[in-house]
C-alpha cells in the first residue's frame, strides 16, 4: 500500500470509459462482436464513407438513465451530440461524436468502503454517450500500421468522477464500484481483458496547506485495477520528487508502461489538440419524456448496496456473507428466489456461499449456468428443516442434483429410501445391542468420557446408513446411559 | 422526332403512346451528350452502357404496361449523389476514383421511380461555389452564353437540362445551389424544406443547411420529380417523417386568396435594375392571377450572407475531415509520415475554394473564437428564421429575385470573392431557415434568363409548385430554349 509523504496530499479524478452491451454499433447496424477478424464489423457509417449519416441506436440511451439513476444523476431531459474534432488514422470521420454541452446524465455519487471500515460519497461529474475509435496496430508488418475499424462506433459511456479521491486505493475502490454497478445493471459486460471498461486517471498533488488543486497529469487508457494502482503510485511519486526538487510541473498527457511500471508523457498542453467542438447536425437533439424515465426507474433492480443492507439488516445475515451474496446481481437473485421458499436466509445463505459456490469455482461456471436450480435447492432445504433428512444426506442429495443424476431432491430420497429414521421403535433396538456389545465404552460414557458419545452415534448412523436423525440418536443413547 | 427541351409530362405521354421507345429516347440524349458536351462540359461522367441497360428494362415494362411514373425517363444526377459502384466525384479530385459501394436514397427512389441515369453533372467541388469555376473538371458553361458561367454549384445540372442534354436533373442547395442555377439557365429549380428529402448518400456539404431537390423545364415536372424524391428515410435523422402529398395533382388549384409577401429586403442594393423590372413585372402577373401582395420585412436578412459564412464553412471543416487519404480518396505518393500523409493528400486533393472554406470553418470553431463566431451565427439564424415565421402569419408565399444580376462571365468575379458571395445573398435565408424555395424563369434581361425566386412556409412545396405552375400557365418564359447547335 502507497504511503503518501506526510504533508503531501493527493487528488484524483477518473474518468471511465464502459462498452456498452449492444447488440450493434451505436450509429450503425454493424455487429459489435469482440475478436472478429480484422475490418469485418466496419460498416460504411463505421468507416465514415461520403455521404453516410450516423442514426442513433435508441438502446443506448436506455442503459445510460440506468446508470444515471443508478447513480441518484439527474437525467437531461434534452441532451445533444456534438462533434470532437481530431485527425487519427482510427477515427474515420475526423471527428468523434459525443456529448459536450448537455450530456445525458449529470451528477449523482457513489459510495466507497475505506481501508478503515468507514465509507465515503464520490461525487460524478457527468456521465455522457460517444462512440469508441477503432484501433491502430502498430506490430502489424514493419513500417505499417494497420488500422482495425471493428471497435469504431461501439457504445460507450463515459463517466466522470470530481477529483475527490485521495488515493490509490481510493480510486480503485472506486472503479470497482462503478464497475460492479455497470455489471449489476447490466448495461456493460465488464469485460476488462476485451476494453469494455477503460480508466484515465486524473492525478494531482499539493502541500497540504495549497487550498487549490495542483498541476494535473492525466493517464490514458488504464484496463485493468491493477494498472490503475500502479500507475497512480508511479505519478504520485514522480510529481512529488519533481516538486520537492524545485522542478514545476506542466499540464500533461501520460502513457503508463506496464512492463516499466512508468507513465509517460503522450503529448504536452503546448501541442495540445483543440478539439471544435460543435452541435452534431446529423443529429436531432435526445428528448426523454417523463414516463421513459419513470419506467426505466420502475424497472430498475435493486442495486448491490441497498441489498446487503438488506441482507444484512433485515435478513440478519453477517456483513461478510451479505456483500458476498449481493456482489453479484445473479448470484443475489438466486439468493432472493431460494430464500422467498425456505424461509430461511442462514442456512440458505450457507449453502449458496459453501457448497453451490464451492462447486461452481471448481467448474468455472457462474450462478447463470448452475445445474441446481433455486427451486431445487430450496426444496433440498426445506427437506432438511423438516427433519426428514439429515444434513449429511443432503449434501449426498446435493451432490445428485448436481450431477444430474435427479431433477428433484423429494423424488431422490424416496427412490433411494434416505428419510431420516425419527421413528424410535426402529432406532432403540440398534442401540440397545450396540450398549450391549461395547459393555468397556457403554460405561466409559457413563463415567463421563463424552467423546464416546461420537463413537456410538457413528455406530448408529452407520447401521442406518445416515438416515437416523443424530440429534434424536444422541438422546436416545443419553437416555439409556443415563438410566442404565 | 423528340424535342431537346421536351417536359417530363411530354415525355411521359410519349413513352406510354409508344411513339417513342425509352431505348430512342435514351440514345437521343447520349447522342446529344456526344455533340454538345464537349462544348458545355455539363457531365462528369456518362455511362451510356447502364444507362442503354436502364432503358431496355423500362421498355419491357412499357411493353407489359407496368411502367412507374417516370418509366423510360432519362434522368442526370449531380455528381454529389452516391450511386453504387458509379464514380462520384463531387467536383473533386479528391474523390476522382471514388465507386461508393452505395446509392444515395433520393437517387434510388428516383430509379425506382423508373427514372433512367444518363450521367453525372459537373459542379462545384463538394458544391462549394456559385459559378461552377471551382469544379476540378473545369466550369460547366451556360447554354445561353457560353462564356458566361451556369450558376453554382449545381451548374452542371443546370446546363444539362437548359440544353437539353437529360429531361430533368437534380441539384443540391446549401446557400442556393439548385435556385441560382435554375435562375442563370432559365429553368425551374426547387429547394424543398430541410429534411424533405433524404441526405442518406449525398456527400456533405453542410449538415445543417444541405437539402437535395429537382431542376427541371416546368414546376410541374419540379412536381413530378420531388414526388418520387421526397420522403421519410430512416437512414437519415433529420428527415422528416410526413407524408409525400402528390404535388402534381394540385397545380391548378385557383390561385384567388393566395397572399403574396414581397420582402422590402429583396429589393436592395446590388439588385440589377433590370432584373427588379422583371420581378415587378412577374409580380403583376400573379395579381392578375388572384394572389394578393402585401408588403412584408425580414429585417434580419441582409444578416444572412454573413451567418452563412461562419455556420457553413464551420460545418464543411468537419464534414470534410473524412478525406484524409486513409481509406477512399486521394492520397499522396510516398508519404512520409502519418502528418505528411494528412498534408499532402489533403493539399493535393482539395482545390483553392474548398481550402479556405476548412480553414474559415475551423478558425470560427476554435477555441476563443467559437462565441464570437458560430455561436453567433447561430444566434442570428434564430432572428432570420423568427422573422420568417411571423411573415408567414400574414402571408402564405414571400417573392423576389433568385439573384441580384443574370449569368455573369467566366472568370468575372474569380478575384473578388466577397461579390461571388452575394450572389447568394437572397437566396440564403431560406436555407438558414429550413424553407422550402423555388426559382422560376420570370423574363430576360440581354438574352439571358432572370430567376424569381417564391419562398413557402415549412412542407408547403404544394403551394410553391402551385404558383409556379400557374404563372408558367400565364407565361412563356420557361419555354424559351438557348441556341446551341
Amino acid at each position: 500500500m502507497m504511503t503518501i509523504p506526510a504533508d503531501w496530499q493527493v487528488d484524483i479524478g477518473l474518468e471511465i470509459h464502459a462498452q456498452l452491451k449492444t447488440d450493434s454499433k451505436i450509429f450503425s447496424g454493424a455487429s459489435t462482436q469482440f475478436g472478429q477478424p480484422p475490418n469485418s464489423q466496419a460498416s460504411v457509417i463505421d468507416l465514415g464513407m461520403p455521404g453516410v449519416l450516423p442514426a442513433v441506436n435508441g438502446a443506448v440511451f436506455k442503459k445510460a438513465v440506468q446508470f444515471g439513476l443508478g447513480v441518484g444523476g439527474q437525467i437531461n431531459r434534452e441532451s445533444r451530440f456534438d462533434r470532437k474534432n481530431y485527425f487519427y488514422p482510427d477515427l474515420p470521420k475526423g471527428y468523434q461524436i459525443t456529448q459536450m454541452d448537455q450530456p445525458i446524465v449529470i451528477g449523482g455519487s457513489v459510495t466507497i468502503a475505506l481501508p478503515d471500515g468507514s465509507t465515503k460519497p464520490i461525487a460524478l461529474t457527468r456521465a455522457h454517450l460517444e462512440e469508441d475509435a477503432g484501433k491502430s496496430i502498430h506490430d502489424w508488418k514493419p513500417n505499417h500500421t494497420g488500422v482495425d475499424l471493428n471497435r469504431a462506433g461501439t457504445p460507450l459511456l463515459e463517466i466522470v468522477s470530481e477529483p475527490q479521491l485521495k488515493s490509490p486505493e481510493e480510486a480503485v475502490a472506486y472503479a470497482r464500484v462503478i464497475h460492479q454497478l455497470l455489471t449489476y445493471l447490466e448495461i456493460c459486460d465488464g469485460n476488462m481483458a476485451e476494453g469494455s471498461l477503460r480508466f484515465d486517471a486524473n492525478i494531482s498533488v499539493r502541500k497540504i496547506t495549497d487550498a487549490k488543486l495542483g498541476v494535473r497529469s492525466e493517464i490514458k487508457n488504464l484496463n485493468s485495477f491493477r494498472f490503475l494502482d500502479q500507475a497512480i503510485n508511479f505519478e504520485i511519486s514522480r510529481q512529488v520528487e519533481m516538486l520537492t526538487a524545485g522542478q514545476p510541473l506542466s499540464q500533461d498527457t501520460r502513457l503508463f508502461d506496464p512492463e516499466k511500471l512508468e507513465t509517460r508523457p503522450m503529448r504536452s498542453k503546448e501541442t495540445a489538440t483543440d478539439y471544435r467542438y460543435f452541435p452534431e447536425p446529423d443529429l436531432l437533439p435526445v428528448v426523454l419524456s417523463e414516463h421513459y424515465i419513470d419506467e426505466i426507474k420502475r424497472n430498475l433492480p435493486e442495486l448491490p448496496q441497498a441489498r446487503t443492507n438488506r441482507y444484512h439488516s433485515t435478513l440478519a445475515l453477517p456483513l461478510a456473507d451479505a456483500q458476498r451474496l449481493a456482489q453479484d446481481r445473479r448470484l443475489a437473485d438466486f439468493f432472493d428466489e431460494t430464500v422467498a421458499k425456505t424461509q430461511n436466509p442462514k442456512v440458505t445463505a450457507n449453502w449458496i456461499k459453501g457448497d453451490l459456490l464451492a462447486r461452481l469455482n471448481e467448474a468455472a461456471l457462474t450462478i447463470a449456468d448452475s445445474p441446481v436450480s433455486s427451486d431445487q435447492l430450496a426444496e433440498l432445504i426445506t427437506m432438511v428443516d423438516q427433519d426428514t433428512i439429515s444434513g449429511k444426506i443432503a449434501k449426498d442429495v446435493f451432490g445428485a442434483l448436481w450431477e444430474g443424476k435427479t431433477t428433484s431432491a423429494a423424488a431422490y430420497v424416496r427412490d433411494h429410501q434416505l428419510e431420516q429414521v425419527s421413528d424410535l421403535s426402529a432406532l432403540e433396538p440398534i442401540i440397545e445391542s450396540l450398549l450391549t456389545d461395547h459393555p468397556k465404552q457403554a460405561s466409559d460414557l457413563k463415567a463421563g468420557k463424552d467423546k464416546l458419545m461420537g463413537f456410538f452415534v457413528g455406530k448408529v448412523m452407520q447401521a442406518t446408513q445416515g438416515t437416523a436423525n443424530p440429534k434424536q440418536v444422541n438422546d436416545l443413547i443419553r437416555a439409556k446411559i443415563d438410566r442404565s | 422526332m423528340t424535342h431537346p427541351f421536351s417536359t417530363l409530362t411530354q415525355l411521359q405521354t410519349q413513352l406510354r403512346e409508344r411513339s417513342i421507345s425509352a431505348t430512342e429516347l435514351t440514345q437521343f440524349y447520349l447522342d446529344r451528350i456526344a455533340q454538345l458536351n464537349p462544348m458545355l462540359n455539363c457531365y462528369i461522367t456518362v455511362d451510356n452502357e447502364r444507362a442503354l441497360d436502364q432503358a431496355r428494362a423500362a421498355d419491357q415494362q412499357l411493353a407489359q404496361g407496368s411502367a412507374a411514373p417516370l418509366t423510360g425517363i432519362p434522368i442526370s444526377q449531380k455528381d454529389i449523389f452516391c450511386i453504387e459502384d458509379q464514380i462520384t466525384t463531387a467536383g473533386s479530385k479528391m474523390l476522382a476514383n471514388f465507386r461508393p459501394p452505395y446509392t444515395a436514397t433520393s437517387a434510388s427512389q428516383l430509379e425506382q421511380a423508373g427514372a433512367i441515369t444518363l450521367g453525372k453533372t459537373n459542379m462545384d467541388e463538394f458544391a462549394m461555389g456559385s459559378s461552377n469555376e471551382t469544379s476540378y473538371y473545369g466550369p460547366a458553361k451556360n447554354p445561353w452564353d457560353l462564356l458566361r458561367i451556369p450558376g453554382g454549384s449545381s451548374g452542371g445540372s443546370a446546363a444539362a437540362v437548359a440544353a437539353g442534354l437529360c429531361a430533368a436533373s437534380t441539384g443540391t442547395d446549401t446557400g442556393g445551389s439548385i435556385r441560382q442555377p435554375a435562375a442563370m439557365c432559365g429553368l425551374t429549380g426547387l429547394k424543398p424544406t430541410y429534411g424533405r428529402i433524404s441526405r442518406w448518400g449525398m456527400i456533405a456539404f453542410a449538415s445543417s443547411l444541405d437539402q437535395a431537390g429537382p431542376m427541371t423545364h416546368t414546376a410541374e415536372d419540379a412536381a413530378l420529380m420531388l414526388e418520387h424524391m421526397a420522403g421519410y428515410d430512416p437512414k437519415d435523422a433529420t428527415s422528416l417523417d410526413e407524408p409525400v402529398p402528390e404535388y402534381s395533382q394540385n397545380l391548378n388549384q385557383p390561385m384567388a386568396g393566395l397572399r403574396i409577401g414581397v420582402c422590402r429586403q429583396f429589393f436592395s442594393e446590388g439588385l440589377e435594375g433590370a432584373v427588379e423590372q422583371s420581378i415587378r413585372e412577374a409580380l403583376k402577373t400573379f395579381e392578375h392571377l388572384g394572389a394578393t401582395l402585401i408588403d412584408i420585412d425580414l429585417p434580419h436578412t441582409p444578416l444572412s450572407v454573413s451567418a452563412y459564412y461562419v455556420i457553413a464553412p464551420a460545418e464543411c471543416s468537419a464534414n470534410l475531415s473524412r478525406f484524409d487519404g486513409i481509406r477512399f480518396g486521394h492520397r499522396c505518393d510516398d508519404p512520409t509520415d502519418l502528418q505528411d500523409l494528412y498534408q499532402r493528400s489533403r493539399g493535393e486533393g482539395f482545390g483553392n475554394e474548398v481550402k479556405k472554406r476548412i480553414l474559415v470553418g475551423t478558425f470560427a470553431l476554435s477555441a476563443g473564437y467559437y462565441d464570437a463566431f458560430y455561436r453567433k451565427a447561430q444566434q442570428v439564424r434564430r432572428l432570420i428564421k423568427n422573422d420568417f415565421v411571423e411573415a408567414f402569419d400574414h402571408v402564405d408565399l414571400i417573392v423576389g429575385p433568385t439573384a441580384p444580376t443574370p449569368a455573369f462571365q467566366l472568370g468575372e468575379k474569380l478575384d473578388n470573392p466577397v461579390d461571388m458571395y452575394l450572389q447568394d445573398i437572397f437566396t440564403i435565408s431560406a436555407n438558414l431557415a429550413g424553407l422550402p424555395a423555388m426559382s422560376i424563369p420570370a423574363g430576360q434581361v440581354r438574352g439571358l434568363p432572370v430567376g424569381l425566386q417564391l419562398i413557402g412556409n415549412y412542407l408547403q412545396e404544394g403551394t410553391l409548385l402551385r404558383a409556379g405552375h400557374q404563372f408558367q400557365q400565364a407565361t412563356d418564359w420557361h419555354q424559351l430554349a438557348p441556341e446551341i447547335e
